[in-house]
């Protein structure tokens, strides 16, 4: 019984969209091919934009790679890479948008938003428990606890 | 104190109300990423005539005249309906409209050729001329995120204007005659 499970799993997973390799190509050169891996998990796709371009299936997603590939094998930095998607598809084709001025909102908002949070949740404890210190009904005491 | 302590929530609720509205408001058509390419150099490209492959033409031979850049594809529903729309501001005769045939796909090299083609022997050709972008390299140069993309370039070889989408008369009227004419929209 146990056995058949695993084998239940282990073809659930087998058929599964995410064991589909969309992208098949791989380049001779190992570090270049890190490189590639991790420009193409790092790009937007603009067809699809919940996807980086390395899992989407889309066309224009598979001209993109091939343009990745064809910058660092032609010996560009990834900055060179990222630089020339921005430079004609903006800031939003990365998943990790640059830190500066214009996205320091974006990149600050949340730590501050924890910490205001923070704050008020701290504020509203104290004062909870200095009412609870006041009141001296002891039904209060049983609903406290 | 106790209408100050009440009136934090609401504060909050209002700022986050306003800048959803902001957002709402300036974010461009669904989905539509705004060309970072305007004010800047078009492309360099060079690709072959769709009517004599083994002509080339570059952005060198169009440089000094307003021209139009459209992309589009005989696959691309989208532009099989912009088309008649193309047509009717063609006749102006404004600027020149260029053909991008983005990404037509076949087995054959000729057959490909044939796609566009008979794309535009039935639909007419609304272009002044047409280049064949088979494997996708000019429009990812353009920036282009899918079919039909319009772009406007001025005389100086730099973009002045990006659509996404289909055109239409009023758009085209607008924002592409409007500025090659020079009256006071232009940018």
């Amino acid at each position: 019984m146990n056995r058949a499970r695993v084998v239940l799993l282990v073809l659930l997973l087998a058929t599964s969209p995410c064991a589909l390799a969309v992208d098949s190509v791989t380049l001779a050169d190992p570090a270049q091919q890190a490189r590639y891996l991790a420009l193409t998990h790092e790009i937007r796709c603009v067809v699809c934009q919940g996807e980086s371009i390395a899992d989407s299936n889309a066309d224009l997603a598979a001209d993109f790679r091939r343009q990745v590939r064809e910058m660092l094998i032609a010996g560009k930095s990834d900055q060179e890479v990222r630089d020339y998607m921005v430079a004609r598809y903006g800031e939003s084709i990365l998943y990790k948008p640059p830190f500066n001025v214009r996205t320091a909102w974006l990149w600050l908002a949340p730590g501050i938003l924890l910490i205001v949070g923070a704050i008020v949740a701290v504020r509203i404890q104290r004062q909870r428990a200095a009412l609870v210190d006041q009141d001296n009904e002891p039904l209060e005491e049983d609903v406290r606890s | 104190m106790k209408i100050g302590k009440f009136l934090i929530p609401l504060g909050a609720f209002v700022l986050l109300a306003i800048v959803l509205a902001i957002g709402i408001k300036h974010s461009p058509e669904k989905g539509v990423i705004a060309s970072p390419f305007i004010g800047k150099a078009a492309p360099q490209f060079s690709l072959p005539d769709l009517s004599q492959p083994t002509k080339s033409i570059t952005t060198a031979d169009l440089k000094g005249r307003w021209y139009a850049v459209n992309f589009f594809g005989s696959w691309c529903y989208a532009c099989r309906q912009e088309h008649p729309t193309l047509m009717e501001v063609s006749r102006s005769r404004v600027l020149p409209i260029i053909g991008f045939d983005w990404k037509e796909q076949a087995d054959s090299a000729n057959e490909q050729d044939d796609l566009g083609r008979a794309f535009l022997n039935q639909l007419g050709n609304p272009y002044t001329l047409v280049l064949a972008d088979r494997d996708g390299r000019t429009a990812i140069n353009y920036g282009v995120t899918g079919a039909p993309e319009t772009y406007l370039v001025n005389p100086e070889g730099v973009i002045v204007y990006k659509l996404t989408g289909q055109i239409t008369k009023e758009i085209w009227e607008k924002e592409f005659v409007a500025r090659v004419q020079g009256k006071p929209d232009k940018s």
